[in-house]
């Protein structure tokens, strides 16, 4: 397991009940999470790894699961 | 640990503050709102003393302010002339979703006239049929094979939309919320000003009408799809900060003209703030104002910090603040009495202008409704935690 997995799940975990969601799961479509949480995972990322999320990382699919955010880190790094 | 101290530098900014404000602000701020417009001589004056450029990063020609310095800027504007921060507003709205999710081709662009004014910048969200409920607007941009693409939109309540020129406009694309850098010159945009407005009545505020303007392909913000997740909630986050923190100067002019006069109107033999109900009101206008500009600080405190808690803590102080700005100005009005009523006294214009404080960048209503689903959810996770702390004991 990547180590950037629990830190995902933690920073997650502080916007929904149970962070221990299956790593595919669409967090958007499934309505787990709200419309704040999006720009919330920007600065989750920015301040946790020093990225700088920019108009070219605008791709859903960099965001919408724990397995996509991880994978987005880890690319970024 | 949280600081509350001003550095020495942020004292200094604020005391600069200050006095430009009291010397170019506030002896036009209601003759301002008398004629329903602020003049271009008046921008020209803040694009001179470099306020307009206060965020953009130096590397573009700007002051790179810090949240602290800025948040202190748009306190003391805000004591002078709502109308007046709200250009500071939108103009620093669209620095923050360039900055933020421009290319470099927009940065480069844009930023560098943004910081010296050349090109004063504004928001386009509302629309006749929609307000709060953004995520259904109507306005319509539809992609041509060069990549381009040919936007319909009707904005309205635009702040600084008969000044502004280049506006961040959004539209939906394919049912995907997009955001576009619209520049007056373009062929098919109209302003129209409005007027008659119960405050912000010199925010030279107008209806914007699009009509198929052709928008190339490098002004486009962002993506398509992250029109508002992204591009309007960068920029309603930045709108609330500097809201907020104009409330609190609203608060403070509130207060100090009550003090002001409720120190020299005699009645019943003695000046009226030494009658107990009027000391009851400045009170809670002191105590409010105070609490309103702690959360402010609260709020910069975590953008230095860049926390996702951030956006939150900065809705809930533009929900707080803005509330303490109607009940503070209500306040001045009724100490004030018929005098705060008419034009030879400024508080029945913090009175109106604080109304709007309430209803702009997320209303008082719409910020219940996110504070308090961010309040349950942070119970819930409360009581999550609590519970397995429980089983790791057992």
């Amino acid at each position: 397991m990547s180590i950037i997995e629990p830190n995902v799940r933690t920073f997650l975990g502080k916007y929904v009940s149970d962070p221990q969601v299956d790593g595919d799961l669409d967090l958007f479509s499934s309505g787990l999470v709200n419309s704040l949480y999006a720009m919330q995972l920007v600065l989750f990322i920015e301040k946790e790894y020093g990225i700088q999320v920019a108009n070219e990382d605008l791709d859903y699919e960099n965001f919408k699961s724990v397995n996509a955010i991880v994978n987005f880190i880890d690319e970024k790094q | 640990m949280i600081n509350f101290d001003l550095t020495t530098e942020q004292k200094s900014a604020q005391l600069q503050f200050k006095t430009w404000v009291d010397e170019n602000v506030a002896p036009f701020a209601d003759q301002f709102d008398e004629q329903q417009e602020t003049p271009n001589s008046m921008i020209e004056l803040l694009v001179k003393v470099g306020y307009l450029g206060a965020l953009v990063p130096k590397k573009y020609g700007g002051a790179e302010m810090d949240h602290i310095t800025w948040g202190l800027l748009c306190e003391e504007v805000g004591r002078t002339s709502a109308s007046l921060l709200s250009l500071l507003t939108v103009h620093s709205m669209m620095i923050q979703t360039i900055a933020k999710w421009g290319t470099d081709e927009q940065k480069n662009l844009w930023l560098p006239k943004l910081a010296t004014g050349k090109v004063i910048g504004a928001f386009g969200l509302t629309e006749p049929n929609v307000g709060s409920d953004a995520r259904h607007i109507e306005s319509e941009a539809i992609k041509q094979e060069d990549g381009s693409y040919i936007l319909n939109a009707q904005k309205r309540w635009i702040s600084f939309g008969s000044t502004a020129s280049l506006f961040v406009i959004f539209a939906q694309v394919d049912n995907q919320p997009a955001a576009f850098l619209v520049e007056r010159s373009m062929n098919g945009f109209v302003s129209e000003p409005i007027k008659g407005m119960l405050g912000f009545r010199s925010a030279n505020i107008a209806n914007l009408s699009i009509k198929d303007v052709h928008i190339p392909a490098s002004n486009v913000l962002g993506r398509p799809g992250f029109g508002f997740s992204h591009i309007a909630s960068t920029a309603l986050d930045q709108g609330r900060y500097c809201i907020a923190w104009g409330c609190v100067g609203l608060a403070q002019a509130s207060l100090d003209a009550s003090m002001s006069y409720a120190g020299s109107r005699q009645q019943f033999g003695k000046p009226i703030v030494e009658h107990q109900l009027i000391q009851e009101m400045l009170t809670e206008m002191i105590v409010q104002t105070k609490a309103a500009r702690m959360l402010c600080l609260n709020a910069a405190y975590l953008k230095i910090k860049g926390e996702p808690s951030l956006i939150m803590e900065t809705s809930t102080a533009k929900y707080f603040a803005s509330r303490v700005a109607v009940a503070a100005s209500n306040s001045a009005v009724q100490i004030h009495g018929a005098n705060g009523c008419s034009a030879d006294y400024p508080v029945q214009r913090f009175f109106r202008d604080a109304r709007i404080m309430e209803i702009i960048e997320g209303s008082t209503q719409m910020q219940q409704i996110i504070i308090a689903r961010a309040g349950h959810q942070q119970h819930l996770v409360d009581q999550r935690d609590r519970e397995s702390a429980k089983n790791q004991k057992q």
